[in-house]
């Protein structure tokens, strides 16, 4: 097909008017962390103040720690669940199909109300496990769509291959299948890290009174509630908040822009 | 995000061959995940039900209300407001990126560029970064002293400077706004993954046929991605629907209740007014409300494929 060099500029206009137009709220907080201020010094210090004001240190322990529990065992516990329903027949399977699927769109709102009432009764509320918990059931519900597909288009004669050698089911499963499902694992975990980690609601709940166990997006949260004098410093803090996500990003950008759009179209 | 994800192709069909013979030892596979995820998510669903026909303070034994709950959601005109503006916000998240997004795909598409992984990562990346982060940023552009009012000041538009956030006609297609940043490059990333699947036949035989450009969007392109256009609608509606951080963090629902949402709503009833049966039957009109939709819009999109 030909383009006319007219239209050719005219696309190249376009292109860079958008990829500004996307990227210039997320410059002006990185331009403005470094900005010069009354509390702020300016330039990278300004990190180090925010990071001390605003405890993100904790904050980024706490968010590395669920996002690593929630992560790997919703990750297990799809690959199980995954294999069962795309590798395997019985009773009930799409019922129980279903019922996940009902999980995987009912939205956080509807859920957290319930579960912070009845969490509270259970002494769960303002611990690990409350803010843990709940999106390991969200990440699983996922997790098992995800795999499910991909185990459903595995090679039957892979299977029946590792059969014919005298493997089991559960062996079939973690040395044959798991292997070459790793490039859809890998996009699983990077997804629900990405979902996990910044995750706002959940936490928010969950935690009424216990600081120490803040997330990182939750810490900004506050912080952005408490600190108005000026914006240097919240910039700051945002900066600490987005950046390991925008480090994984910038390395995984074909898994996590693949990812997100393959899991909308699959099936 | 997972919700909207699964909930864009929730039909399930046996394509791939046949799954293995029966065996019951797939319970025994199924039974830690189901275990979790009944307990944290499928109890609370129904808890949730559950609640709603109660009057419930979360505190003392709650009393028997049958359907007020539902009632005053449909009557109650703050509850009934927070749909208007979630049904508002649909416009901003799902139609105007809809719009904007094809138009933008269908250029870049039809010039083949260069420069488009880069292009990608750029306007994708407000996918990736987490939506308190993106609301501090937006809320700094919004300020009285933030960088739109400075820009308007630049070039002499004083007359237009205004507290965006805390304006009372215009708080709303503000908050809105920065639904139709977010999902702009993903809609646009998404429809140009489509059109690169178009054959490239039917654009050689639209043009024997004397296709103009135009036309041939609305002959060729557009059919063509009628299953991206109803995946990215599911999920930029269901976006839409769940602006829970956006509204905490930019305007808390204000000024007055001009940008109260659903989403919004059910945290302020349980968690700040502790009328819990009443969030809990919003709550489930708003799972209604994104299960009726996310169906719908499926259906029609199915139906062309």
């Amino acid at each position: 097909m030909k383009i006319s060099a007219a239209e050719r500029t005219a696309n190249y206009v376009i292109l860079i008017a958008f990829a500004i137009f996307a990227l210039f709220p997320l410059v002006t907080v990185v331009v403005a962390a470094f900005g010069v201020e009354r509390d702020a010094p300016g330039g990278l210090a300004n990190l180090g103040v925010a990071w001390e004001m605003g405890h993100f240190g904790t904050y980024l322990r706490n968010s590395l720690a669920v996002s690593t529990f929630v992560v790997t065992v919703s990750t297990v516990l799809s690959i199980l669940a995954g294999y069962a329903f795309g590798a395997m027949r019985f009773p009930g399977q799409t019922a129980l199909f279903y019922l996940f699927l009902l999980g995987i769109m009912a939205p956080t709102e509807v859920i957290i109300v319930p579960l912070f009432y009845d969490l509270r009764t259970l002494g769960l509320t303002d611990t690990f496990w409350g803010v843990a918990m709940p999106q390991v059931a969200q990440s699983v519900a996922f997790g098992t769509f995800w795999l499910r597909a991909y185990f459903r288009g595995s090679p039957r004669s892979i299977v029946e291959a590792a059969r014919l050698d005298g493997a089991g089911h559960f062996r079939t499963l973690w040395q044959v299948l798991v292997p070459l499902a790793c490039g859809s694992i890998v996009t699983l975990v990077v997804l629900l890290f990405l979902w996990t980690w910044n995750e706002f609601l959940i936490p928010l709940v969950m935690l009424p009174s216990n600081e120490a166990l803040r997330t990182a997006p939750l810490g900004l949260g506050f912080f952005q509630g408490q600190y108005t004098q000026g914006f240097a410093l919240l910039a700051a803090g945002a900066v600490i908040v987005a950046l390991p996500v925008v480090i994984a990003y910038l390395f995984l950008q074909r898994q996590v822009i693949s990812g997100m759009l393959e899991g909308a179209t699959k099936e | 995000m997972a919700a909207a994800r699964a909930a864009a192709h929730p039909t399930t069909q046996r394509r791939s061959g046949p799954p293995g013979e029966p065996r019951l030892v797939a319970y025994l596979y199924l039974l830690p995940a189901f275990v979790v995820y009944a307990a944290f998510l499928l109890v609370p669903l129904g808890r949730a039900v559950n609640i709603s026909f109660f009057e419930w303070d979360g505190l003392s034994p709650g009393t028997w209300a049958g359907f007020d709950n539902y009632v005053k959601v449909f009557t109650s005109e703050r509850l009934r407001g927070a749909f208007v503006h979630a049904f508002v916000l649909i416009g901003f998240f799902a139609v105007i990126p809809l719009v904007v997004g094809l138009m933008l795909a269908s250029i870049l598409h039809r010039g083949k560029v260069r420069g488009l992984s880069f292009f990608r990562t750029a306007v994708f990346s407000p996918q990736v970064v987490a939506m308190v982060v993106v609301a501090v940023a937006w809320r700094r552009i919004y300020a009285p002293d933030g960088t739109l009012n400075a820009g308007l000041g630049a070039i002499g538009l004083d007359a237009l400077q205004r507290p965006w956030l805390g304006d009372y006609s215009l708080a709303l297609p503000a908050v809105g706004f920065v639904g139709t940043w977010f999902e702009m490059g993903l809609v646009t990333v998404l429809m140009l993954a489509g059109m690169g699947r178009i054959p490239v036949e039917l654009y050689e035989a639209a043009r024997l046929d004397g296709a103009g450009p135009i036309w041939e969007f609305f002959a060729v392109t557009l059919p063509g991605v009628r299953g991206e256009v109803a995946v990215a609608l599911t999920l930029t509606v269901i976006a839409a629907l769940k602006t829970f951080d956006l509204v905490y963090i930019t305007t808390k629902g204000g000024p007055g209740q001009q940008t109260s949402v659903p989403s919004y709503e059910v945290y302020h009833q349980a968690f700040e007014l502790g009328r819990v049966g009443a969030a809990s039957a919003l709550g489930v009109c708003l799972t209604l409300v994104i299960f009726a939709i996310s169906y719908a819009i499926n259906r029609v999109g199915d139906g062309a494929e």
